[in-house]
């Protein structure tokens, strides 16, 4: 049916999409303890599992590393890196419920002066890994992030570009 | 947990695994009452089938494609159509089968049985379900029970049941059905019985019919009608029905045939069967302990009940929310008919009437108020009409969906929406207009010299073949594709369209009618005889649907736009004021200014968001697949009837609504994205004759997407991508 009145401008659209996309980034970032970091060294990629915190803005994602690993080895080569997050359950239902947040950017150490803060977000979240990141072999990592995908039922994909 | 249980094994442990019906039958049964013989495939066994064949899955899938609140009940009937599909071409599992077969043929073997839903929360006092799920009489052979215990699961998921437990807040992903398989009772009269009629507490209404019940529940047949004295038993009236059919068993299903005239001539009941009949309903008011609805017939003087359950208030709660309208989602044959003939013959002539009788109207030459009079006029005739929409064009829709389910049940396609390409074979207004453009085009193409003479905006004189098209054209059609461009610019603006038109090959229709052909031939010969005409009259009325569809909006456009007409005019006079805003201005306010100079009107204020950390760039939208085919171009987002004239051949149409009047950029586009959803809405229809892609139901889709984007629209899967 034809309609005079078209639906609300563009602008407006646009802006409550942002605050929804926002809310369920920080839900989904909140329900879950783990991600999926991707890194990479002479063209071969490598995954694995780190545990992560988000900052309050969302720009940045936090997480430790012991200095011996392949994937800080691999970061200190390429600082280039993806992260994935997100709720599966290993049902059928995850087809079109589960949602997954993929993030790209770039790795670096926390340095010094803001090392406190960070380290207070990272544990808030992470209580039981006190010791871990405490320990001087452990490094711990920002990623800026440039771009989140997320995507949503099966194959709805919006990404968010950090202004 | 049982997959099948008898009357006899069912006891209150199993209640919720049985269903409102079967337990109410297996209660009669223990209380003495004559019930016919029935099994109950318990809600087990439904949700076995959903996960062994995985359906379960692929219904979920189905609903989160996009928020529920966000789905029109279009979207909701395709999602329905093809579930009901997925229902239909999965076969039950074997060892389920198995368990079912054996079981089957040990109780009911060579019996005709009825095949009815039995789920949970149905027949409560709190909702009644009745008549939201199928039911199937007259059915014989495991094989064919097997069949039909499918298509009462598939009803659990039609758009009707979807929106009423929407309404009643029930979450529809946790619904589940079991089915009750009950011998078939070939009653010779039946009817109804209302232990307390719920209009007068005091009274008791029976209903009766000859035959079975079948038709007086679907309404087809007027029954005999008694009141009585819950007190006493006496029959305080008797309201004869004008009796002329009943509905009787036949070959595989029911018929219905002419009674006889001494039937005709008699109530199907005679006093002391009334009585009967009512203290059966008492009966089953003391077994359930509230007044019932109870469903009986006699075979001979023999009187079996049915089914029984409780009278709700449904008629009172129905009025308070949109329930009742969704019980007309389901039309009879017959009743489509008439609406058919109401809206061809009486509804679209005057709807065309009264919008010629606007047109000829001077708006520039009115005074203020008689403009704000004349604003007000096309408001109101804009708003009946719209309302005409929703109760009677809409409802004809149905139609087309009459005739799809028929055509899935008999050819079993694998494409849920093959019917359509049968419907589509057929003259709508939107297609004639666009071949009319088709061949100026076809003009300027073959003929250098006029296209050149037409780039340059040089006429051609008035009895040129081109100008004579154009006149004749515009005569017929420039009131319908009129945009603010189109009257201002008198031809120009068809003209540059024309230009565009005939700078690329002449699109083609999708010229089927020999697949076509064969696709009716092939539906046809799954009936014989009778049926058979009746399918060729199905098919008709499925045609006249699928047509009236999109004429109906280009009429009801013609209104729209003389409605526009007058707002424009009223606008611009009051911008000519200088002391008002116009923008956005409802046309209630844009009356109240016209006719007090000092009238201040109220408008909308926007308000700003918050400050935001990161701009939103859609990369892949999900709507649903509405025309096949994957197509890579440049998009053309249409949010005023002016961007209609600025496409470009080969572009993707983008826009909110896609209605008839802008269909005419169609042959020039590559493919179609549109936020509203719906296989039936007029993109999808338009897209399907011209074979192009076409993704319908993504949300947001203009405000998403950006005139220029590169967009990929995938019409198989209902996805569209934008490239960055």
């Amino acid at each position: 049916m034809a309609e005079i009145n078209g639906s609300g401008s563009r602008r407006e659209t646009l802006l409550s999409e942002e605050a929804e996309l926002e809310d369920l980034i920080r839900e989904l970032f909140e329900s879950q303890k783990l991600a999926v970091l991707g890194t990479q060294n002479q063209g071969q990629p490598y995954a694995n599992l780190v545990a992560f915190a988000p900052s309050d803005d969302l720009k940045s994602l936090y997480f430790v590393t012991a200095r011996a690993t392949r994937k800080y080895a691999n970061i200190e080569a390429d600082a280039r890196v993806t992260v994935l997050i997100d709720n599966r359950s290993n049902q059928d239902s995850d087809f079109s419920q589960a949602a997954a947040v993929t993030a790209t950017g770039t790795a670096q150490e926390v340095v010094n002066s803001e090392r406190d803060a960070v380290l207070s977000i990272y544990l808030a979240k992470h209580p039981m890994l006190k010791d871990f990141v405490q320990s001087p072999s452990c490094a711990l990592l920002q990623i800026e992030v440039e771009t989140y995908y997320l995507v949503r039922r099966f194959q709805n994909v919006m990404e968010l570009h950090v202004k | 947990m049982e997959l099948v249980l008898t009357l006899e094994q069912i006891d209150s442990d199993n209640r919720e695994n049985v269903g409102g019906k079967s337990f109410a039958l297996a209660t009669m049964v223990k209380n003495g009452m004559k019930v016919p013989e029935a099994l109950c495939l318990t809600v087990e066994a439904y949700h076995r089938y959903l996960e062994t064949t995985g359906l379960g899955a692929r219904i979920l899938m189905e609903f989160n494609r996009k928020d529920f609140a966000e789905v029109r009940w279009e979207e909701i009937w395709d999602a329905a159509l093809r579930i009901r599909n997925l229902f239909t071409n999965t076969p039950m599992p074997s060892d389920l089968r198995t368990s079912l077969q054996s079981v089957l043929e040990s109780k009911l073997s060579g019996e005709s049985v009825v095949v009815r839903s039995s789920a949970p929360g149905e027949d409560s006092l709190h909702a009644s379900f009745a008549g939201l799920h199928e039911s199937y009489v007259n059915v014989q052979g495991v094989d064919a029970i097997l069949e039909h215990i499918r298509l009462v699961w598939a009803s659990l998921w039609s758009d009707r049941a979807l929106l009423y437990r929407q309404e009643l807040g029930l979450d529809v992903e946790k619904s589940s059905m079991a089915v009750v398989v009950q011998r078939l009772i070939s009653g010779d009269r039946s009817g109804v019985a209302f232990g307390k009629n719920p209009n007068a507490p005091h009274q008791a209404v029976i209903e009766s019919v000859y035959g079975l019940n079948q038709g007086l529940v679907d309404g087809s047949i007027e029954p005999d009608r008694w009141l009585l004295d819950r007190q006493s038993g006496k029959i305080i009236s008797h309201f004869p029905a004008d009796r002329v059919k009943e509905v009787v068993a036949g070959p595989n299903s029911t018929r219905v045939q002419t009674l006889s005239a001494a039937q005709q001539a008699h109530p199907p009941l005679s006093e002391d069967e009334v009585s009967r009949v009512f203290r059966l309903a008492l009966q089953a008011e003391e077994v359930f302990g509230s007044p019932q609805d109870v469903e009986w017939t006699f075979v001979g003087d023999d009187l079996y009940v049915l089914q029984s359950r409780p009278i709700t208030s449904v008629r009172a709660e129905q009025e308070q929310d949109s329930r009742a309208w969704y019980f007309t989602l389901r039309r009879s044959f017959e009743n489509l008919r008439r609406l058919r003939s109401r809206v061809e013959d009486e509804l679209i002539p005057e709807m065309e009437m009264e919008a010629k009788a606007f047109a000829q109207r001077d708006l520039s030459t009115l005074a203020d108020s008689d403009l704000a009079r004349e604003l007000a006029s096309r408001q109101q005739a804009h708003d009946r009409w719209k309302d005409i929409y929703w109760s009677e064009f809409i409802p004809l829709a149905h139609g087309i969906r009459l005739f799809g389910q028929v055509y899935n049940d008999a050819v079993r396609p694998s494409d849920p929406y093959e019917f359509m390409d049968l419907l589509g074979a057929t003259e709508m207004v939107s297609l004639e207009r666009n071949r009319r453009l088709e061949n100026m085009a076809a003009m300027i193409r073959g003929d250098a010299n006029l296209s050149h003479r037409l780039r340059n905006l040089h006429y051609p004189e008035p009895d040129h073949p081109f100008s004579v098209a154009l006149e004749d054209f515009i005569d017929k059609f420039g009131d319908l594709s009129c945009s603010e461009e189109l009257c201002t610019q008198g031809g120009d603006a068809i003209v540059r369209l024309l230009l565009e038109m005939a700078s690329r090959p002449a699109a083609e229709e999708r010229f089927r009618s020999g697949d076509i052909e064969a696709l009716v031939e092939n539906f046809f010969s799954r009936f014989e005889g009778e049926k058979r005409k009746d399918m060729e009259e199905l098919l008709d009325l499925g045609r006249a649907s699928y047509r009236l569809r999109d004429d109906d909006n280009i009429y009801f456009g013609m209104i729209q736009n003389q409605l526009r007409l007058a707002l424009e005019e009223s606008k611009a006079r009051l911008a000519h004021r200088g002391n008002v805003q116009v923008d956005g201005l409802d046309p209630m306010e844009v009356i109240n200014a016209l006719n007090d100079l000092d009238y201040v009107p109220k408008r909308v204020t926007v308000t700003q968001a918050d400050e935001i950390n990161f701009e939103v760039r859609p990369r892949q939208l999900v709507g649903q697949p509405a025309s096949p085919g994957v197509v890579r171009a440049s998009a053309r987002v249409i949010d005023s009837p002016s961007n209609l004239f600025e496409f470009k051949a080969g572009e993707i149409l983008v826009c909110d609504a896609v209605d008839p009047n802008m269909t005419f950029v169609v042959p020039l586009a590559a493919g179609i994205v549109e936020r509203r959803g719906g296989m039936l809405i007029h993109g999808a229809i338009i897209a399907r004759e011209y074979g192009l892609p076409c993704v319908t139901g993504v949300p947001n889709a203009a405000s998403l997407i950006h005139t220029g984007d590169e967009l990929t629209v995938d019409g198989y899967l209902g996805i569209v991508v934008k490239h960055s």
